[in-house]
């Protein structure tokens, strides 16, 4: 038997359909990723347009540079992640590990940079609820924004931590040998996902750190 | 299943690298008032370019068959259902506005 034969469930005529139902499989789970996101995003884009100057003079009290920092980190976190399954699919497993713990570090500072933000925003009474402190007429709508900044920025970092879980049993798996040039599949799953929690923070980005400065 | 790579590294690192000076272009576009909602739109084209990036390379779609471009285009086709469906009806009812909705309240109350 050979080794791709192992790692072929019996429902399956052969690899390549396992491959090709479990990558889509994986597209559907995005596309609903999406839909729950976008719910968020919506929110986001109704107050926005019903509140623009508050959304505007809340945004600017984000830290515009902890976000673009934020913003290199993660794409970088990307480019190690795409190298990883490139060597995946390389069969060379030993810098896929490496790889697979550079993405993880990156992941970590990212989500180090976040904390420092939330602490800060505790720190100057930006987190809505009863300590909530803001200048002006329009702090209940600045309130608002910044629900939606801890909702928003929240959900990404909670998918950060589930994605750090992954990428931390793919190095345990790859450690065992499971994969090689002819099997990498989960691999090349957690990479996509990887990707999307990128992308979502490409647009949180200029969402919430940018779009304030000027209307 | 392929054995070979998909992309290149030097693909990947040019991609990277595009990645990066467009982060720094809408960080620098964000200083400078371009007006009339330019910003707004700058802002939101260097992202989805960003994003189209990431998926074309990152996530190999350039290479993928035809299903995967359905499954990505029916996400992003119903969340343009969404954002446009409810943006259409909150801009041509101002009385959703919460504004409108409490002024109307207090004229009423009288």
């Amino acid at each position: 038997m050979s080794k791709v034969e192992v790692f072929r469930a019996h429902h399956f005529d052969d690899p390549e359909q396992q491959h090709a139902a479990s990558w889509i499989g994986m597209w559907v789970f995005l596309a609903t990723e999406v839909m729950f996101f976008g719910g968020m995003f919506a929110g986001y884009t109704v107050y926005r347009y019903w509140y623009a100057q508050a959304f505007a003079s809340a945004s600017n009290h984000l830290d515009v540079w902890l976000g673009a920092i934020n913003t290199v980190v993660l794409i970088g976190s990307s480019f190690t992640m795409a190298l990883a399954v490139y060597n995946a699919e390389a069969g060379r497993t030993k810098a896929l590990i490496w790889f697979l713990l550079l993405t993880i570090v990156l992941g970590l500072v990212f989500l180090g940079i976040k904390f420092y933000e939330y602490h800060t925003k505790f720190a100057e009474h930006l987190v809505p609820g009863s300590s909530f402190k803001f200048e002006g007429p329009l702090a209940r709508q600045a309130e608002i924004f910044f629900s939606f900044y801890f909702a928003m920025t929240g959900m990404h970092a909670v998918h950060m931590i589930i994605g750090i879980g992954l990428l931390t049993a793919l190095i345990f798996q790859a450690k065992r040998s499971r994969f090689s040039g002819l099997y990498y599949t989960p691999v090349e799953l957690t990479g996509l996902y990887w990707h999307f929690v990128d992308i979502v923070w490409i647009f949180l980005f200029p969402l919430l750190y940018l779009l304030g400065r000027h209307l | 299943m392929k054995s070979e790579p998909v992309v290149s590294i030097r693909t990947y690192a040019l991609v990277f690298l595009t990645l990066l000076v467009f982060t720094a272009l809408t960080t620098a576009i964000a200083f400078v008032d371009l007006g009339g909602g330019w910003n707004n739109v700058a802002a939101l084209t260097i992202a989805v370019a960003k994003a189209v990036l990431v998926i074309l390379y990152f996530m190999h779609v350039r290479y993928s068959d035809k299903l995967t471009w359905v499954f990505l285009g029916a996400g992003f086709f119903w969340l343009l259902i969404l954002l446009g469906g409810i943006m259409e009806d909150v801009r041509t009812r101002p009385s959703l506005s919460p504004e409108t909705a409490s002024t109307a309240a207090q004229v009423h109350a009288r």
